[in-house]
Formats: C-alpha cells, sequence, structure tokens
C-alpha cells in the first residue's frame, strides 16, 4: 500500500512546487473565474432577493469555466518538455500518476473556488454560505478534478487540444454539475426541490465514485502505446 | 487496473534466485509493432547476455527507437514477448522500470526544477533509499556538480543531455537502453561519462544503443547490429565482424540518410 501511496504524494508535490514557481494554473483560471463573476454581476443586476436562487448557477458557472481551463494544463507541464516519458518510467502503476495527477488539479481547483467564493460573496452581498455548500462545492470539485485529469491526458495527444478538451469533457462531467447547481440551491434557499438536495449530494457521490473507479483505469489505457 | 496490478504481482512474483539465474539479460521473441498501418518491426527477434553492449545503427525509420521504446515498457507491442533478465515486460512492468535506465533523445525533464530537484523527483519515484549521496555521485559523474541549483530550462542542450543520463543512472540500473547518447556531447565528454555508462556496482552493465555515429557506436560496442525495415539484416560480435562489410553498410545507410 505504500508502494502505491508514496508516488501520488510525490507526484501531487512535485506538481504544487512547480505552480508555486510558474502560477501557470492557478493564476489563469482564477482570472476567468473573476472574469465571470464581475460580468454577471454588471449584467444581471442581481437585486438581494434574487441572489440566492440565481447563485449557484453563477457560482458553478465560474468554476466550470475556470476549472476547464486549468485542466488544460494538467499534462502540458508533463508533455511539452518530455518528462511525461519520464514519469511513465517510474516503476510505479499508472493508478498511481493518475491519482497523484488528480490530486494536485483537485487542490488547484480548491484554491481558485476559494479565492472566488470570497470575492462572490461581497459582490453579490451574498450572506448563505455554509458547512454543506463548502462540502457540496468540495465532492463536486473532486468529480470534477477526476474526470478532468482523464480528458486532459486524452486531449493531450490530440493537435486541437483547446478545443477538443471542453468537447469531450463539459458532456460526461454536466450531470455533476447540474447536480451541484441544484444541491447549493436547496442548500442556500433551504427549500425542497423536486427530488430533495440529499438525493441530488447523493447523485454527486455516485458519479464521483464512478469516475474515481473508472478515469485510473481509463488513463492506464490511454498512455499505452 | 489497480486490481489486475495487484493480482499480477501476487501471481507473477519472479523471485530474485529465478532473476540471478537467467544468463540473458534480453531476450525478444517475435516482436511486431505498427503505427497506424505502418509497420515499424515485424516478428523481430534479439537475445543478448548479460554485461553485453549491443549497438544498433540503421538509418531514420528503421525501428531503433521503437526498438528501444518497447524494451523499456514505455511501448506495448502489437504481438511477441519480452524478457528483461528472464521477467516480462507485460507481466512485471513496474519490475522492469526498476532494473532499467534509459536516455532518449528529449531528456525527459522539468524544465522549471533544478538539475537537483529533478533528480530528487525521480529518485523520489523509484523510493531510493540513500538518495542525497546518489544525487551528488551522478551529479560528480556527468560534471554537473557546479550547476545542480540552476533550472534545467537553464541549461545547455549537451548538460540537459548529460542531466538526462544521470537521471538515467541514478538508480543503478542493470539495463542501460541509450538512444543516441552522442548528440549534444563533445568527446571528452563522452569519454569521460562512458565509463560510468558500462559499469554498475554489479559488474558489466547491459547496454542497447541505437547511434548513426560509427566511430562512438564501434568504441563501445560488444556486438554490432543494422537495423532496416523492422529487422535485424546484419549482426555481427565486435571481435569477429567483418569491418569491410560494415563500412559498406554504413556507407549506404548514410546515403539513404542524405
Amino acid at each position: 500500500m505504500r508502494d502505491f501511496i508514496r508516488p501520488v504524494f510525490v507526484i501531487a508535490w512535485k506538481d504544487i512546487m512547480l505552480e508555486l514557481r510558474t502560477k501557470d494554473i492557478v493564476v489563469s483560471a482564477l482570472v476567468f473565474a473573476l472574469m465571470v463573476i464581475v460580468i454577471f454581476n454588471f449584467a444581471l443586476n442581481i437585486t438581494p432577493p434574487m441572489v440566492d436562487s440565481l447563485a449557484p448557477g453563477i457560482l458553478w458557472l465560474a468554476f466550470a469555466f475556470a476549472g476547464v481551463l486549468a485542466m488544460g494544463r494538467a499534462f502540458i507541464t508533463e508533455g511539452d518538455q518530455g518528462s511525461l516519458d519520464g514519469l511513465l518510467l517510474c516503476p510505479v502503476s499508472r493508478d498511481a500518476i493518475f491519482l497523484g495527477k488528480m490530486s494536485s488539479m483537485f487542490l488547484f481547483m480548491v484554491l481558485i473556488e476559494s479565492l472566488v467564493l470570497p470575492i462572490f460573496v461581497v459582490l453579490f452581498n451574498f450572506d448563505s454560505i455554509s458547512f454543506k455548500l463548502i462540502a457540496i462545492v468540495l465532492l463536486g470539485t473532486l468529480g470534477f478534478a477526476t474526470c478532468g485529469t482523464l480528458f486532459s491526458s486524452i486531449a493531450f495527444n490530440l493537435r486541437s487540444r483547446e478545443i477538443m478538451l471542453p468537447l469531450l469533457f463539459f458532456p460526461v462531467v454536466t450531470p455533476i454539475i447540474i447536480a451541484c447547481v441544484e444541491a447549493s440551491l436547496g442548500v442556500i434557499t433551504d427549500t425542497v426541490n423536486i427530488i430533495g438536495t440529499g438525493r441530488w449530494i447523493g447523485l454527486i457521490s455516485v458519479f464521483d465514485a464512478i469516475f474515481l473507479v473508472l478515469c485510473p483505469w481509463a488513463f492506464g489505457i490511454v498512455m499505452e502505446e | 487496473m489497480l486490481i489486475s496490478n495487484i493480482m499480477t504481482s501476487m501471481i507473477c512474483k519472479t523471485t530474485p534466485s529465478e532473476i540471478a539465474k537467467e544468463p540473458l539479460a534480453i531476450r525478444v521473441e517475435g516482436l511486431s509493432k505498427s503505427f497506424g498501418a505502418t509497420p515499424v518491426l515485424r516478428c523481430f527477434d534479439l537475445t543478448l547476455e548479460r554485461g553485453k553492449r549491443l549497438v544498433v545503427f540503421g538509418r531514420n525509420g528503421s525501428g531503433k527507437t521503437t526498438l528501444l521504446k518497447l524494451l523499456s515498457t514505455r511501448y506495448r507491442a502489437d504481438s511477441g514477448n519480452i524478457w528483461i533478465n528472464g521477467i516480462s515486460t507485460d507481466l512485471e512492468p513496474n519490475m522492469i522500470r526498476r532494473s532499467i535506465g534509459v536516455v532518449l533523445h528529449n531528456p525527459m525533464l522539468y524544465q522549471d526544477m533544478t538539475c537537483e530537484e529533478n533528480l530528487r523527483f525521480f529518485g523520489s519515484m523509484f523510493d531510493l533509499s540513500d538518495l542525497y549521496d546518489r544525487i551528488s555521485d551522478v551529479l560528480c559523474k556527468v560534471n554537473l556538480v557546479y550547476q545542480k541549483d540552476q533550472k534545467a530550462r537553464n541549461l545547455s542542450h549537451g548538460m540537459q543531455k548529460r542531466l538526462g543520463i544521470a537521471r538515467a543512472l541514478l538508480h543503478d540500473p542493470e539495463v542501460l537502453l541509450l538512444d543516441e547518447p552522442e548528440s549534444g556531447l563533445d568527446k571528452q565528454m563522452l569519454d569521460d561519462v562512458g565509463p560510468f555508462l558500462f559499469k554498475s556496482t554489479r559488474g558489466n552493465r547491459t547496454i542497447v544503443m541505437a547511434t548513426h555515429n560509427s566511430e562512438i557506436g564501434l568504441k563501445w560496442a560488444d556486438e554490432v547490429a543494422f537495423l532496416s525495415k523492422g529487422t535485424i539484416v546484419y549482426r555481427a560480435s565486435r571481435s569477429d565482424m567483418d569491418e569491410g562489410r560494415f563500412h559498406d553498410m554504413f556507407l549506404q545507410q548514410l546515403e539513404k540518410i542524405t
């Protein structure tokens, strides 16, 4: 088990160190997410009673767009410099490599979200942040990062990867985004929607579990030449 | 994948005594590899004894790099089998990766990490115990001690190549796979690095090297082979080699390249 876990941490730590140095992923995605919420703030002219019902949609739209931008960079540092070959020639399983990359992407997305959320609170005068909402954001981000890391590795080998990544990724991750919006809405407005907030959270968890099993397996196939 | 890895490691564990008994470092049987509709290697067979150095010549596209990538487990063969020190690359790829060092055209480094950080990362991936001593040792061997805190992107092409060699030697592999290691290195550096490539702490390393450079190739080789259209068309030990035939073939290959 130690042989499996250790490389996951080593790869994640390496990605974090490289990101601290280059700031390629977090800065670009953060700027994009902030742009989205600032534009919505001006475009929708939201009044306080409207905030709670619109907040989940705007937030998850910002997270999703910023996320796909971040995912696009996940394998650039590996492949453009030939280091992906070096990584794949290390005596560790492909699952460990995947989980290492996925962990770092998850952390980057959580960092972006934790910076976007306070600014959203200020801009929209939003006061419904709760532990439940944060839990939903974390659950959704886990599925997003897992699926995104896989599609980033697929798109990396394609010629027009910047176009292909969102085209491949969004249709698969849409159920998680919808479930996150619905669950967030339920928690923020404290209302019971059609199938109940708990079931939306359950749906996110099921998708997370499916992605956590399928994506590492698919990554092994994608990396095989 | 995780479950299959665990199952494979439980079922197919090769014992150290079995590995030690195996006289052949490399055994390849019926290996074929295509990229799309283009066949690169066809029913390729190869054996190489432990501690021997095989230098493979061949024109561009003859399959040299593909052969090295298949031996290194980076590529998966369409058909055929490869055993390194008696271990199948299909069954226990991680065990193979632990026992081989690979130098490809690309130095396989993280450009925004320093020389030392690159080596520390790859050493950690190999779970090496005395990592700091090993890093000092390999940096000394490739003469990069004073550049250890420089980022890889700030190094010259030759220095990056040397760092790539240091990365390949870090875990003291028994088998070394070299794809044109001489590119970017001056003659003096090749002479300095050569002995470190040949010897591991356990004795002579088994080396498979692909090159276009006949001078270095003949100097380093125990055996030479010519690869053409995915098959070996000539193979001889360095001592029994017909120099005239070798040079004819080499010139023929050179003409095709130019």
